[in-house]
């Protein structure tokens, strides 16, 4: 059977503490196809990071623990490999952009240092030609090659994102996952950055999955959407039926909260209320308490998944 | 209408040990009564200093203040304390500007105190409900403790405090930028619908161009410390005239996916607000930078009515005879 490049299946994970039990992702299905941007997007706490975590298997454990569900790289399952097999995957295979520049380097370590001992682990090259790789992967994101010996704390927010995208992308790896890489940056630093990486996407044949909580960017980076909600996907599809048709009330919702840079004011229709409380789940749908569609069965049982291309959890027939 | 605040030629320098640091140079501008003049621009740009010196936080190093005909910059630290009264601020991180050990009660009452505006214990019980009320807090909310609320309810609260002694003016410094969309939405709405109660005037400053887009009359676009341009909303998102702008607002990803638009990358960041020199600042990543861009600062200047820009060729940007290239 043909695999498509990561497949995740009915994904449960939680975080177990001796009071609480934290219901991070309850179900979680996606795929990711070769050369395909896929955005996952989610208000906070609606598990996108916990997605993430668990495709590089970097789920803090304790508290976390992976309860359910398959997650296939290239049809291998990665919850069943080895430390040692998800430590070669990392890097080479799947590699990872966290969310926060300024803390994900180590401040006493070079820039070159820290990109090149990437290099020299994953790589088995001499600490020369992995010097060297770094500042040709610096370069290509625009990063002059002068900077190399320079500390973290010199760099701005923007160099310092540079850097860390360089770092992910040292090793050539088959899938990038990048959570909020420009939340912490200002815009037009902000739109530097995802030039860099839409042009080096393409140019390296990489899938991408884009964490993020703003539809603008979303929109102008990936091809498919996810949205998230309270450890759920409720919408998935391409962001061309997703953005023009938004089929879930939650996703309707979010796209109503959003201050409009071409319509003059209207007032915003937020969402009432206040995402739910991951230890205590509402039963059925958990976006019913919200939803101003709400109907007794929604109270009582989940809504599957339905729709083949453009996918939705919803149980009314909304447009 | 009638301007409440009036700022004239503002400065505020910082000395700091590389040299003096711009924050705010020569800044000018006034706010109508009851209107929201939005300010943006990116970290580093100085537009929270504004917002600080504007309510006597820090000192302005130089410039004139004029709120209700007095001009505050002559004011000592005691003659500021009654006009606290009128103006006050709602800081960014309602994680951080509420003290935890305080209940929300306590929280909004702390400001009735200092100020001596209730008579009696009961009367300020009854003006801490009744703002409670005011920003859509339960009464249940009373007695409980910040950590118990998330982000747009403490958001409340902070505006709740702000509004207790029945200020005209508030600067409101990033209010929503650090809750999510949908809670960003309801906070939104309440603040236009509490200006319009109680005829407050904002100075709304955020880094995020649609929401100053939504809530403001004017907007003012700061760059390392000078306000580059200045215009009616309408105005300045139809028809920007700096460079910077026009940057600025095409680098918002849109979710608009019809629209096709131009795309205009920068190159470079921001340079160094310390010791800035003559010239304008915007020169080393303007496309369309001359010799006399990095030799002489650009008159701040009312190139059309109300609509006020501080560029050398703004005319041939507006004539259209200068033009990004798109990516």
């Amino acid at each position: 059977m043909e695999h498509d490049l990561l497949e995740i299946r009915g994904l449960h994970v939680h975080y177990v503490t001796d009071t609480d039990d934290v219901q991070a992702v309850n179900g979680v299905d996606l795929t990711l196809k070769r050369g395909e941007v896929l955005g996952l997007v989610g208000e906070t706490g609606a598990g996108k990071t916990t997605v993430a975590l668990s495709i590089m298997q970097l789920i803090p454990d304790p508290p976390g623990i992976i309860l359910g569900g398959e997650i296939l790289f290239k049809g291998k399952n990665l919850i069943y490999n080895s430390d040692k097999e998800n430590q070669e995957m990392r890097g080479n295979g799947i590699s990872m952009i966290f969310q926060d520049p300024m803390t994900a380097l180590n401040p006493i370590m070079t820039v070159g240092q820290q990109l090149a001992e990437v290099v020299v682990k994953h790589k088995k090259l001499s600490k020369k030609a992995a010097l060297e790789a770094a500042a040709e992967m610096l370069e290509r994101v625009g990063v002059t090659r002068d900077r190399l010996n320079d500390y973290p704390h010199q760099f701005s927010g923007g160099m310092k994102q540079r850097a860390i995208i360089a770092m992910a992308l040292l090793c050539s790896p088959e899938i990038l996952i990048a959570d909020e890489p420009t939340t912490a940056l200002d815009v037009t630093i902000q739109a530097q950055v995802l030039e860099i990486i839409r042009h080096l996407i393409r140019e390296n044949d990489m899938s991408m999955i884009l964490i993020t909580h703003d539809l603008g960017v979303v929109a102008e980076t990936c091809d498919r959407i996810a949205i998230m909600y309270a450890g759920k996907v409720v919408e998935y599809g391409s962001v061309q039926d997703v953005y023009t048709h938004p089929k879930h009330p939650y996703t309707q919702g979010l796209f109503g909260s959003i201050p409009k840079m071409d319509t003059e004011d209207e007032r915003l229709s937020p969402i009432p209320g206040m995402a739910p409380n991951a230890t205590a789940l509402p039963s059925g749908c958990a976006f019913y308490p919200r939803c101003g569609h709400c109907q007794d069965r929604c109270r009582e049982s989940a809504p599957d998944m339905r729709g083949t291309e453009h996918q939705y959890r919803c149980w009314l027939d909304a447009e | 209408m009638e301007s409440l605040l009036t700022v004239s030629h503002l400065k505020k320098y910082f000395d700091v040990p590389a040299g003096r640091l711009h924050a705010v140079d020569d800044v000018s501008f006034s706010i109508r009564r009851g209107e929201t003049l939005g300010v943006v621009g990116e970290s580093g740009c100085g537009k929270s200093t504004l917002g600080r010196v504007l309510l006597g936080l820090y000192p302005a190093t130089a410039g004139d203040i004029i709120f209700q005909g007095m001009d505050l910059s002559t004011f000592s630290k005691k003659d500021l304390i009654p006009i606290r009264r009128e103006m006050q601020i709602v800081f960014q991180d309602p994680y951080a500007s509420l003290d935890p050990r305080l209940t929300v009660a306590q929280i909004i009452e702390e400001p009735l105190r200092l100020h001596h505006v209730c008579r009696s214990t009961a009367e300020r019980r009854e003006r801490v409900e009744e703002l409670m009320e005011m920003v859509g807090l339960s009464k249940r909310a009373y007695n409980l403790y910040p950590h118990e609320f998330d982000g747009g309810r403490r958001q409340r609260i902070v505006i709740a405090r702000a509004l207790a002694v029945g200020p005209k003016f508030v600067v409101c410094d990033e209010p929503v930028s650090a809750l999510d969309v949908s809670v960003q939405a309801q906070v939104l709405n309440l603040m236009i619908d509490l200006q319009e109660r109680l005829g407050l005037t904002y100075l709304f400053i955020s880094h995020d161009l649609s929401v100053v887009k939504h809530i403001s009359d004017d907007v003012v676009v700061m760059y390392l410390g000078q306000v580059i341009e200045k215009a009616g909303k309408r105005d300045l998102f139809k028809t920007p005239m700096h460079p910077y702008t026009i940057a600025l607002l095409s680098a918002i990803p849109s979710v608009n996916i019809r629209e096709k638009r131009q795309r205009i990358i920068l190159k470079g960041e921001l340079s160094s607000p310390i010791d800035p020199g003559e010239g304008c600042r915007f020169a080393k990543r303007c496309p369309f930078a001359t010799e006399e861009c990095f030799q002489t600062t650009p008159l701040y200047r009312e190139l059309e009515p109300e609509h006020f820009v501080a560029c050398h060729r703004a005319e041939e940007v507006r004539s259209g005879a200068l033009q990004f290239k798109s990516v």
